[in-house]
Order: C-alpha cells, then structure tokens, then sequence
C-alpha cells in the first residue's frame, strides 16, 4: 500500500513537473515567434501567422529550446539564415546604433529645448 | 531676419521630407531575400523517401563540383511547372539534384515522381518543414545551386524555375 502511495505521488509530481517544463517552453516559443517577422505574410508576425513557414518556424524554435538553446542564440541562427529583417526588434550593434538613439537624442535634445524656453528657469 | 531663416527651414525640411517619401515610393516594399547570407547548414541528419535510411545532407553532395538542392511537395502546383525543366538538368546536364520532400505525405510524393519523373539523385523528407528552415528556405519551390568545395549557395531561386531562371542556372554550370 505504501509502495502504491508513493508511486502515486511521484506519478503526480512527474506528470505535474512534465506540464509546467512545456508549458514554460511553449511560452517561451510564443514570446520568440511575436518578435520574429513572418517574411512570406503581410504585416503578421510568426506568431500570428497560420502559413507553412510560420508554422515550420514554431516548431524549429521549439526544437531548438528543447536542445536548450537560449533566446540569444535562436535569434543569432535565424538571423544568420534570414537577415536582420526577420526580427522586429533588431540587435544593438554598430550599424543600429542610430536606430536605438535617436529617440533617446530627440528626448534629450526636446528636453533640453523646453529647458531653455520655460519661464520657470528664468526666475 | 530670424521670421525668414524660420520660414526658410520649415520649407527646406518640407521639400526633403517630400523627396524622401517620393524616393521611398519607387523602393519595393517586399524583403529580398538575396540580403540573407549565402553559407548553408549541411549538417542535418533526414529520412530518405525510397527506404528507411537516414542521411546528412552534407553526404549527399560530396561527389559533384555544383549540386542542386530543389525543395518540392506533391501537392505544390507550381513544382509540377518546374519539374520539367529539373529533368532537363538531370538529363541534359547530369547535375546531381538533392530533393527535399516539404511537409507531404510519402505515397502521393511517390505518386508525383512516378508520374512526372524522376530527376532527383536522393531525395531526403521534411515532415516538419524544419529541415528547410534550417535551409533559409520560405517555402515551396525553391532552389539552391550549391558549390560543393565551398559549400556556399551560388544562386537561390525562390518559385518555380522558368525559361529565364533555367536559363541563368544553365550559363552557371557550364
């Protein structure tokens, strides 16, 4: 009877364990495919998209997380197969430089000009 | 003085702005996929239609100087316009041509060859379509003209072949 109660419970704890690893990994899926754009579909993401290639890709990414690929090195491959176009939110490396501070310079710059204007510095 | 220079600068950022948009207008919006990068991973391991034989890609293209790899399904249309001019290349040419069999069931791609032709050396299955993905592939049909030295893509063509693209390929291998 003991025997069958702890086998119970380990039955329990493996089964629950097994969910929760692949409900972890299918949402680590779903946060990669929203940022990676579905190149043969207009406007959706892999996400979104129903097509062959997004559905290829869901399951390549899936693949690639249970071989214990991180978010990094998923993003790393895909863009040495498909160019930084695939993703929607490209890598900070020298020719995005601009791309990441402009805003930041335009906030700054804004800032700086609303500064100079208010009256409230000049009293 | 300083009511002109304002003037000036609104109208000069107008007009830039303006050929910017109309410069932007000519540029097609659709990605090109001749940006991506040329290198190819070879080193996957897949199923063989014909038998229950597993192979690396990377094997199947050892022995030519160029080889194609042409991904295909029974139930793309367009690969039925294609095949003809991948039985000329088989024939006319003897390159070796890898197929790779995309997210299609094995009786039907056997049914497609059988009727058609036969034009492909080996031909390798993608149930998942993971293994094109690995390629840099979009979709069906789609080509690759590999060097097998450098293990580069020559030429990528995205579609079916046509005259024009038959064309291209043929002035490539010779």
């Amino acid at each position: 009877m003991k025997i069958l109660k702890t086998f119970c419970i380990l039955l329990i704890f493996f089964l629950f364990f097994q969910n929760y690893s692949s409900a972890n990994s299918s949402q680590q899926v779903d946060k990669i495919s929203k940022n990676l754009r579905c190149l043969i579909c207009q406007g959706q993401s892999v996400y979104d998209s129903q097509s062959d290639f997004a559905l290829s890709m869901k399951t390549l990414i899936k693949k690639k997380i249970d071989e214990g690929k991180n978010d990094d090195e998923i993003y790393d491959f895909l863009i040495s197969k498909y160019g930084e176009w695939i993703v929607y939110e490209p890598k900070f490396r020298k020719n995005t430089i601009f791309l990441w501070l402009l805003p930041i310079l335009v906030f700054f710059v804004g800032g700086l000009i609303i500064f100079k204007k208010t009256k409230f510095f000049k009293l | 003085m300083s009511k002109n220079i304002k003037l000036t600068s609104i109208v000069l950022i107008v007009l830039f702005s303006f050929f910017v948009l109309l410069k932007g207008l000519d540029k097609s919006n659709t990605y090109s996929p001749e940006l991506s990068t040329t290198k190819i991973n070879f080193n996957f391991k897949a199923k063989d239609l014909f038998s229950d034989d597993e192979f690396f890609l990377d094997d199947l293209i050892k022995n030519d100087e160029m080889s194609l790899i042409n991904i295909w399904a029974s139930w793309c249309l367009p690969c039925r316009d294609e095949h003809v001019y991948l039985l000329n290349l088989k024939s006319q040419y003897k390159l070796n041509i890898v197929g790779i069999n995309y997210k299609d069931s094995e009786i039907n791609a056997k049914k497609f060859l059988k009727e058609l032709g036969n034009p492909y050396t080996n031909i390798i299955t993608d149930p998942k379509g993971i293994n094109s993905i690995e390629l840099g592939a979009f979709g069906v049909p789609e080509t690759f003209l590999i060097d097998n030295n450098s293990k580069l893509i020559i030429k990528k063509f995205i579609g079916p072949l046509d005259d024009s693209t038959f064309n291209q390929l043929t002035k490539l291998i010779k």
